[in-house]
C-alpha cells in the first residue's frame, strides 16, 4: 500500500516540479536581453571604470602633465613596455632638474597588469577604458603618452609667506 | 472557406483534356514531389531560425541578429555552408550501410510529411489508414540512426544508435495509445475523416478528459520520438560527442540535422491534427456568427498555427529540462505513460460507449 501511494504521489510532485521549471523558463523569455549589440550601442555602452584599456597621462587645461620622470614606472614594468627620455635642464634659480621628454608606451608588449600606475608617486599615469585597440601595423602600437610641447606641472607654492 | 481542392481538380482536369492518362499522373507525381520538397527545405530553414531565436530568447539572448533583419538570413547562410562542405570519407565504416542510412533517416521523415493535410484540400495522400501509416513510416527512421551507429564503426555512435533504439521502440508504444485513443472517439483512420469530424469542436474538447490526457501524452512521447530536449540520450553532445551522426559530415549531416527538425514538426502536425482539429477552424456549437468569422481566416493558417503553437511547447519544454538519464527515460514510460495510457484507452472507450463524449 505504502508502495502505492509513493508512486502516485511521486508522479505528482515529479509534474509539480515540471510544471514550476516551466513557469520560471517562460518567465525568462519576456525578460529584457542582457545581449550588448556592440557596434551600434558605442554611445551607450557602459565599460566598467575598472577596465583597463589603454594607458594614457592626463593633461591639464594648460598642456601639464604630473610625470616628474622619476622612471619608477619604467623600472617597475615586467615586460619592458614603457620606455621614459628625460634631459637634464637648468631653472631658473640655478638648480639642475630631470624633465620628461618622451614618455613612450609599447602597447604590444603590455600585460595591463597595472604596476606602473600603482608605482607612480605623483599619480601622472592611468588606465583608460577604452579597448578598440586592434590596428594593422605593429608600428602604431607604439604610443607617446605625453603630448607636444607640454611640460611638468610645478608645485602650487605655499601662500602663507 | 477556401477549398484547395478546386485548384488541384481543375489542373487535373486542364491537363486530362490535352494528355494521355499517364502522362498526366506523370506530371503530377513530379509536380507533387517538388512541392512537397520546397516546402520541406523552406519549413526546415524556418524551423532553424526559430529555434535558435527562441533558444536565445529563453536564455537572456538575442540569437542571430547580424545575417539580414534580426538574423533571417542565417539559417540560408548556414544551409550553404553545409552544402560547401566536404564529404570527409571514414576508414573501415561499412560503406554502404554508412551512406544509405541518412538516406532512411530524411526519406521517412518525407514520407510522413506528406501525409499530413495542411489545408482544406491541401492532402496529399488520404489513406484510409492514414493514422497507421504515419505512425508504421514514422518509426522508419529508428533503422536509419540505428544503422548510422552500427556502420560507423565507432563506440560513441554504437552507443548513441543503442540508446535511440531503446527510446523510440518504448515511446513509440505511447504515441501509438494515445493516437488510439483518438481513433476510438472519431472511428476512423483516415485524417481527411479524422479533421471532418471536428468540424463542431476539436477532439481534445470533444473527448474531453481522457482526450486531453492522451493529448500531453502524446506530445511527451512524440518529443522523446524527435530525439530533442530532455529526452536527446541518443546524441547527447557533452558524454557522446554527437552520438549517432558523429561521424557524419557535410551534407550527409545535414540530412539529419534536416530530418531532426522535420520530425519535430511533423510531431506536431500529426498532434494538432488529431487533437486539435487541423485545418479546422475553431468552432462552437451554438454560435454561428463567431463560427462564420473564423471560417474567414485561411485553414492553411489554422493548420501552421496550431502547428507552430505546438512546436513552441516543444521548444519551451527541450529549453527547461536537463537531459533525463536512461533509467529514468525508460521508468517514466514503463512504469508511468504506459500504465496510464491503457487505462486512459478504456477510460475512453468506456465515455464512447456510454455517449458522454461531446
Amino acid at each position: 500500500m505504502n508502495a502505492l501511494i509513493d508512486y502516485f504521489w511521486g508522479a505528482i510532485k515529479g509534474i509539480w516540479s515540471l510544471v514550476v521549471g516551466m513557469s520560471v523558463t517562460i518567465r525568462e523569455l519576456f525578460t529584457k536581453k542582457v545581449t550588448e549589440c556592440y557596434p551600434e550601442n558605442r554611445a551607450t555602452m557602459v565599460v566598467p571604470d575598472r577596465y583597463k584599456g589603454n594607458l594614457t597621462m592626463p593633461h591639464d587645461s594648460n598642456n601639464e602633465h604630473a610625470c616628474t620622470a622619476c622612471g619608477l614606472c619604467q623600472m617597475n614594468c615586467p615586460n619592458g613596455t614603457i620606455t621614459v627620455e628625460t634631459e637634464m635642464i637648468e631653472t631658473e634659480d640655478g638648480k639642475k632638474k630631470k624633465v620628461l621628454t618622451n614618455y613612450f608606451y609599447n602597447l604590444g608588449q603590455c600585460t595591463f597588469c597595472n604596476l606602473c600606475v600603482l608605482s607612480c608617486p605623483s599619480k601622472a599615469i592611468k588606465f583608460d577604458t577604452s579597448f578598440e585597440n586592434a590596428l594593422f601595423t605593429k608600428a602604431k602600437l607604439v604610443r607617446k603618452l605625453n603630448r607636444e610641447g607640454s611640460k611638468v606641472r610645478e608645485k602650487k607654492k605655499v601662500e602663507t609667506e | 472557406m477556401f477549398d484547395f481542392s478546386i485548384v488541384t481538380t481543375w489542373i487535373d482536369t486542364f491537363l486530362k483534356t490535352y494528355l494521355p492518362e499517364f502522362w498526366v499522373y506523370a506530371i503530377e507525381f513530379v509536380v507533387v514531389g517538388l512541392l512537397v520538397l520546397t516546402v520541406y527545405a523552406v519549413l526546415a530553414l524556418v524551423l532553424i531560425y526559430v529555434e535558435r531565436k527562441i533558444c536565445a530568447f529563453f536564455q537572456c539572448r538575442l540569437g542571430p541578429n547580424r545575417v539580414g533583419l534580426f538574423g533571417v538570413l542565417q539559417p540560408i547562410a548556414d544551409m550553404f555552408k553545409i552544402l560547401l562542405k566536404e564529404i570527409i570519407p571514414i576508414n573501415h565504416v561499412d560503406k554502404f550501410l554508412f551512406y544509405l542510412a541518412p538516406f532512411l533517416v530524411i526519406v521517412a521523415s518525407f514520407l510522413s510529411f506528406g501525409a499530413l493535410p495542411f489545408g482544406k484540400g491541401l492532402h496529399i495522400i488520404d489513406f484510409n489508414i492514414g493514422i497507421f501509416y504515419i505512425l508504421a513510416v514514422s518509426s522508419l527512421g529508428i533503422l536509419g540512426i540505428l544503422l548510422a551507429g552500427w556502420s560507423s564503426n565507432n563506440k560513441f555512435s554504437m552507443i548513441g544508435a543503442m540508446r535511440s533504439g531503446a527510446q523510440l521502440i518504448s515511446y513509440e508504444l505511447s504515441a501509438g495509445l494515445s493516437l488510439l485513443t483518438i481513433v476510438v472517439l472519431s472511428g476512423s483512420l483516415q485524417l481527411s475523416t479524422i479533421v471532418e469530424s471536428q468540424a463542431d469542436g476539436w477532439f481534445i474538447f470533444k473527448g474531453h478528459i481522457p482526450a486531453a490526457i492522451a493529448f500531453l501524452i502524446y506530445l511527451i512521447a512524440g518529443h522523446a520520438e524527435t530525439n530533442r530536449g530532455p529526452f536527446d540520450l541518443p546524441e547527447a553532445e557533452s558524454e557522446l560527442t554527437a552520438g549517432y551522426h558523429t561521424e557524419y559530415s557535410g551534407i550527409q549531416f545535414g540530412f539529419f540535422y534536416l530530418s531532426e527538425y522535420l520530425n519535430m514538426f511533423i510531431i506536431a502536425g500529426i498532434a494538432a491534427t488529431v487533437f486539435l482539429g487541423g485545418w479546422m477552424p475553431l468552432h462552437i456549437p451554438g454560435l454561428d456568427g463567431f463560427n462564420q468569422i473564423m471560417d474567414y481566416i485561411p485553414s492553411i493558417f489554422w493548420f501552421f498555427g496550431k502547428t507552430f503553437f505546438l512546436v513552441f511547447l516543444s521548444l519551451w519544454v527541450r529549453w527547461t529540462f536537463p537531459r533525463l538519464r536512461i533509467d529514468q527515460l525508460l521508468n517514466l514510460e514503463w512504469k508511468y505513460l504506459l500504465p496510464l495510457n491503457m487505462v486512459n484507452l478504456l477510460l475512453m472507450v468506456a465515455i464512447v460507449l456510454l455517449g458522454l463524449h461531446f
